[in-house]
């Protein structure tokens, strides 16, 4: 079958690979018919994410038909089920995720000793990640094994199309996790950090839960036009200052709910300089992630506020004013998302026409034309913010 | 399949997809030009860091010593910088290097008593030059952002319109949601997972 296959940093390439097989009776095999380029591929394509390896096939936002069931998933998926794939692999019985925590499931990282000596303790298996979440083979392909596949599924109706259904496994929850985990609700401003597709998406979920204000902030017009389209406030924060224009727009108090939907690799720009301290340390190996966000967030917002945290970082970050988190008493909630426990409410909400998840869809092209649209997402040419391969 | 690729197989599960043949790859020529001028970059910059007064001798500019491993000071970070993803950076620093190499070499050719291998270093400066000004012009040409942006303001994501959806899911349970709910009862465990737990 045709895949992408990562081979070195920038260096993706669509290969034929060996098919892949039932290999443990909860398997299922998934023919993908449609999978996306996520702002997070873009930190393993930069090889920021540790314990990735040559020959790894990519990709973790996926859907399809299933086409092969084995035994032990048989009640709960059939042959030519469609199926929007979670990227967090989960097994459903372990006491996370019987929480409902299914990022941390304790049984489906298949390299668990390795990431208990990273992480102190093993987190969910992901598809199409480090192998420090289990070395999955992702979904940038034409067939997807499924393991644990009689829980790690979102059956979907027919009759809507793949862009509106494909994101329920990755950026449509995260951006909506982002929002709960910030407990947004009615009369709340949230400052949303990055107008990628989560950010669009928790700029949605904010309003969903019923914000006042939502602020966007990025420095691409097209992202920050996309946003403004749903009723944000944008902030170029090229063009203006973001302490002094949240200040205004929350009369001096600050924003009550801070999101970041940036991570590890933020803009690195002349306008503020701890970027470039932040690049030199992170290109020397002196730092894995780029904090200017989080120091942002940290100043800014109100004391007592919320920071929710959904931009993935990787390890170690330098010159985080914890501080003057301790003193303004914010809390923090970060994480990987918990696809599963907020996809049925999700669906239902796209059903009754309460979201369309499919405005974010910039790009759709045949698989191989993946490596091409690897760099031109990354590189932000032609506007794209979000890719959707075909194959 | 590349010798990465078979030197990781042994890290990877038996029944994990293997690549049988190569497909076109994200890197285009100037990316990996790129990182041979940023290979030659570090090597060079050690030699200027290591090997100073062989240098110094050679080109009969004896006494320079510091100025040559500064030189290979800058090299060593233009290097690392091209290797990365910043690449542009990194060549076009590269770039600025090898001007002032050829100013330095201009200024050693009147004082030197190894005029020969001042002029070769000269040529050989000048050719990484025009290698370094080549690449870092077709990196610019693939990787800058042309044209306007695209204007997406009519892509709103609410099929009903901003009013009907906001707040529509105000309901959902705040702040509830994000505690972890007390755990569920153990529900019977299938075959299949009895084997997995036994396994951890």
């Amino acid at each position: 079958m045709k895949a992408l296959v990562w081979h070195g940093k920038e260096d993706i390439r669509c290969d034929t690979v060996s098919d892949p097989a039932i290999e443990d009776p909860r398997d299922a095999i998934v023919k993908v018919t449609s999978c996306a380029i996520c702002g997070s591929d873009l930190h393993l394509f930069h090889n920021m994410i540790p314990a990735l390896m040559p020959g790894d096939v990519v990709g973790h936002e996926m859907m399809g038909e299933v086409v092969e069931v084995g035994e032990a998933a048989r009640g709960k998926l059939a042959k030519g089920d469609r199926v929007v794939v979670p990227f967090t692999i989960f097994c459903g019985e372990c006491d996370q995720c019987r929480r409902g925590n299914f990022s941390v499931c304790q049984r489906t990282n298949r390299n668990k000793q390795l990431a208990e000596k990273a992480f102190g303790h093993a987190t969910a298996g992901l598809f199409g990640y480090t192998h420090l979440t289990g070395g999955y083979p992702g979904g940038q392909a034409e067939y997807l094994r499924v393991p644990f596949a009689d829980t790690t599924h979102i059956k979907v109706p027919e009759g809507i199309a793949d862009e509106t259904l494909l994101f329920l496994g990755d950026i449509f929850p995260t951006g909506w996790q982002a929002a709960v985990m910030a407990e947004v609700g009615p009369g709340d401003t949230v400052a949303v950090w990055g107008c990628g597709p989560v950010g669009q998406m928790a700029v949605r979920s904010a309003f969903l839960l019923g914000a006042e204000q939502v602020i966007a902030i990025d420095y691409l017009p097209e992202r920050l036009s996309m946003a403004g389209a749903c009723g944000a406030t944008t902030l170029n924060f090229e063009e203006e200052s973001v302490v002094e224009r949240l200040a205004e727009l929350t009369g001096g108090l600050g924003p009550d709910k801070c999101i970041d939907a940036v991570g590890m690799e933020s803009h690195v720009g002349f306008s503020q300089p701890d970027t470039l301290y932040d690049r030199f340390k992170q290109m020397n190996m002196l730092v894995n992630d780029r904090a200017h966000v989080l120091r942002e967030m940290i100043y800014v917002c109100r004391p007592a506020g919320i920071i929710s945290i959904v931009g993935v970082y990787g390890g170690l970050v330098d010159k985080l004013p914890f501080g003057l988190a301790m003193n303004k008493g914010l809390t923090f909630r970060m994480g990987q998302c918990h696809v599963n426990r907020w996809t049925d409410d999700l669906l239902k909400r796209i059903e009754d026409g309460q979201i369309d998840p499919s405005f974010v869809v910039t790009h759709t092209a045949p698989l191989e034309q993946g490596p091409e649209l690897y760099k031109t997402f990354r590189d932000k040419q032609d506007s794209c913010i979000k890719v959707v391969l075909k194959p | 399949m590349s010798l990465a690729d078979k030197l990781s197989r042994p890290a990877r599960h038996p029944g994990d997809p293997a690549v049988l043949e190569s497909g076109p790859s994200s890197l285009g020529a100037a990316d990996k030009a790129a990182k041979g001028l940023g290979w030659f970059s570090l090597a060079l910059g050690a030699a200027e860091l290591l090997a100073a007064p062989r240098v110094t001798r050679s080109l009969g500019v004896a006494g320079h010593e510091g100025l040559v491993r500064a030189f290979g000071v800058r090299e060593i970070v233009a290097g690392v910088t091209s290797l990365s993803v910043d690449k542009r950076p990194g060549i076009w620093s590269r770039v600025a290097g090898d001007a002032l190499d050829l100013g330095a070499l201009a200024l050693a050719f009147a004082g030197s008593r190894k005029k020969g291998n001042v002029a070769l270093a000269l040529a050989a400066v000048a050719g990484v030059m025009l290698v370094d000004v080549v690449t870092a012009r077709a990196l610019d040409r693939r990787h800058r952002r042309e044209g306007p942006p695209k204007d997406f303001s009519d892509r709103s994501g609410w099929p009903n319109g901003l009013e009907r959806s906001r707040g529509a899911a105000k309901d959902f349970g705040k702040p509830t949601a994000v505690r972890a709910p007390d755990a569920a009862p153990r529900s019977e465990a299938s075959a299949a997972s009895r084997q997995l737990e036994a396994i951890h």
